[in-house]
């Protein structure tokens, strides 16, 4: 392979004169970060109230969920994307269109409400798989004691199914953070964007996508070993995980 | 008031032809391809890892968590400039080749679903029970005998629902190699959008097209799944 490898560039200043390629990476990783959890927290939101709507007795209510779950996973993440940030600002009203363009740092919130309730229909499936997978007699009891509907998903159902779902949950996390690279797309410049114009403005490709390869490794490996941690917290003596 | 009188979807019928013979065309062969690939080398990798000889199965492991827990996005760029010195090396060219679009895409996708076939292959495999190779070697089936004839026709026909869910999801991601401004169904989409000035329209026609293909695919393997389920 004739390449010129040139691992010590991690260290030269960044044309942007933002301190060396390595802040560069970093300040990727931090927005790639930030996206990813703030798409996390949408995804857990919404995905729960579409997950639940998904159990209730309701025809209505679960139609609803129905609908919201085909709608978010038939269509590509990039798509989705591009709907919320091309399609969207011109389809609204001339003022609600005008302040969405002129939003700053418009891709940044685009890609953590789109990768957010693309997820969203995911987490929702996985909640009501959770949520079915409870004894019917757990939904009875809470009945028979007097409780309502909105007691009963609150203090016996939900607590129980997100015990259940925890590792499920965890792989869905990842993929989040993993979707928010898609987000490249609609110019923000997360770590693998930030790889990018590295290695356009190193010519250094390899150590570039090194770097970035590495961080979303570390980031990984951080993310499970904290899910563990929590999974080992949370887990009910004698039930499930528990030991 | 909304913007909607000012629409135009006429360019939609206009540029019908180059969205569907030439986009569409890319990403249905690409989706095809990848498919077929990723499910011989997710098959061979979930071989290795349950193969009774420990560095195989901790190779396939490695090489299954490591490109999963990489964003898709990062493995196209990857390939794309790495296949050429790939190409350079197993040629003995004196310098890297340049592949063209598809291909470097084929083989970027092959390689990345490979890792998640491979996953669900393994799945397939395990829920064959015990006695079956056992019985097919008491035959005097050889591994590769009992493989090809017991094990994996059954492992295969299990897991045929996943595997074509996961070929819906890889028929989604094939959007992505838009980065690399490959003119795939939404590349083309995207061409004529910016050419015209037409992104609303484009872009909703877009959405559309892969939302009714994904829905009547995903249709199409909840009817196997029942039909399946009936059989066993």
């Amino acid at each position: 392979m004739n390449y010129n490898w040139n691992w010590h560039i991690f260290l030269e200043p960044n044309p942007m004169g933002t301190g060396t390629y390595l802040d560069l990476l970093l300040a990727g990783l931090v927005v790639t970060i930030k996206v990813s959890v703030l798409a996390w927290i949408i995804a857990l939101v919404t995905g729960t109230v579409i997950g639940v709507l998904r159990t209730l007795p309701s025809r209505m209510a679960s139609w609803i969920g129905f609908c919201w779950v085909e709608f978010f996973r038939n269509m590509p993440l990039l798509v989705q994307l591009f709907l919320w940030f091309f399609v969207l600002p011109e389809l609204l009203p001339k003022s609600a269109g005008l302040w969405l363009k002129q939003l700053p740092n418009a891709p940044f919130w685009t890609a953590a409400v789109g990768v957010g309730l693309f997820m969203s229909a995911r987490v929702a499936v996985q909640l009501q798989a959770g949520i079915g997978s409870l004894p019917r007699g757990q939904k009875q009891a809470s009945t028979a004691l007097g409780l309502t509907t909105v007691q009963t998903y609150r203090y016996v159902l939900l607590p129980m199914a997100f015990r259940i779902i925890l590792p499920p949950l965890t792989s869905e996390f990842l993929n989040t953070i993993k979707n928010s690279a898609v987000a490249i797309t609609i110019g923000l410049i997360e770590l693998t964007g930030e790889a990018r114009s590295m290695q356009e403005f190193s010519f250094q490709v390899f150590e570039a996508f090194t770097a970035a390869t590495v961080l979303y490794l570390l980031l990984n490996f951080v993310v499970v070993t904290a899910m563990r941690f929590l999974e080992r917290y949370v887990a009910i003596p004698g039930y499930i995980t528990g030991k | 008031m909304t913007m909607l009188g000012n629409l135009d979807f006429d360019v939609i019928r206009r540029s019908l032809p180059y969205l569907f013979l030439e986009g569409m065309r890319f990403t249905l062969t690409l989706t095809a391809l990848a498919a077929f690939g990723g499910l011989v080398f997710g098959t061979l990798i979930a071989l290795m890892r349950l193969s009774s000889y420990k560095v195989l199965g901790r190779i396939a492991g490695f090489y299954v968590d490591f490109i999963r827990s990489l964003p898709l996005v990062l493995v196209i760029f990857w390939f794309y400039f790495l296949v050429p010195y790939i190409g350079q090396w197993l040629t003995g060219a004196s310098r890297p080749i340049s592949v063209g679009a598809f291909a470097s895409s084929l083989i970027t996708f092959i390689a990345f679903e490979a890792a998640y076939f491979s996953e669900i292959m393994r799945a397939g495999i395990q829920s064959i029970s015990r006695g079956q190779p056992a019985a097919a070697s008491a035959l005097g089936l050889t591994y590769a005998q009992s493989m090809r004839y017991v094990v994996l026709p059954q492992a295969f026909r299990n897991m045929l629902p996943v595997l074509l869910t996961q070929t819906i999801v890889l028929f989604q991601d094939t959007s992505l190699v838009y980065v690399l401004s490959i003119p795939d169904f939404l590349g083309a989409a995207s061409k004529v959008a910016q050419r015209d000035g037409r992104l609303v329209e484009m872009y909703l026609f877009a959405a559309l097209v892969y939302f009714v293909i994904s829905c009547v695919a995903s249709f199409g393997v909840r009817r196997l799944q029942s039909r399946i389920a009936i059989v066993r």
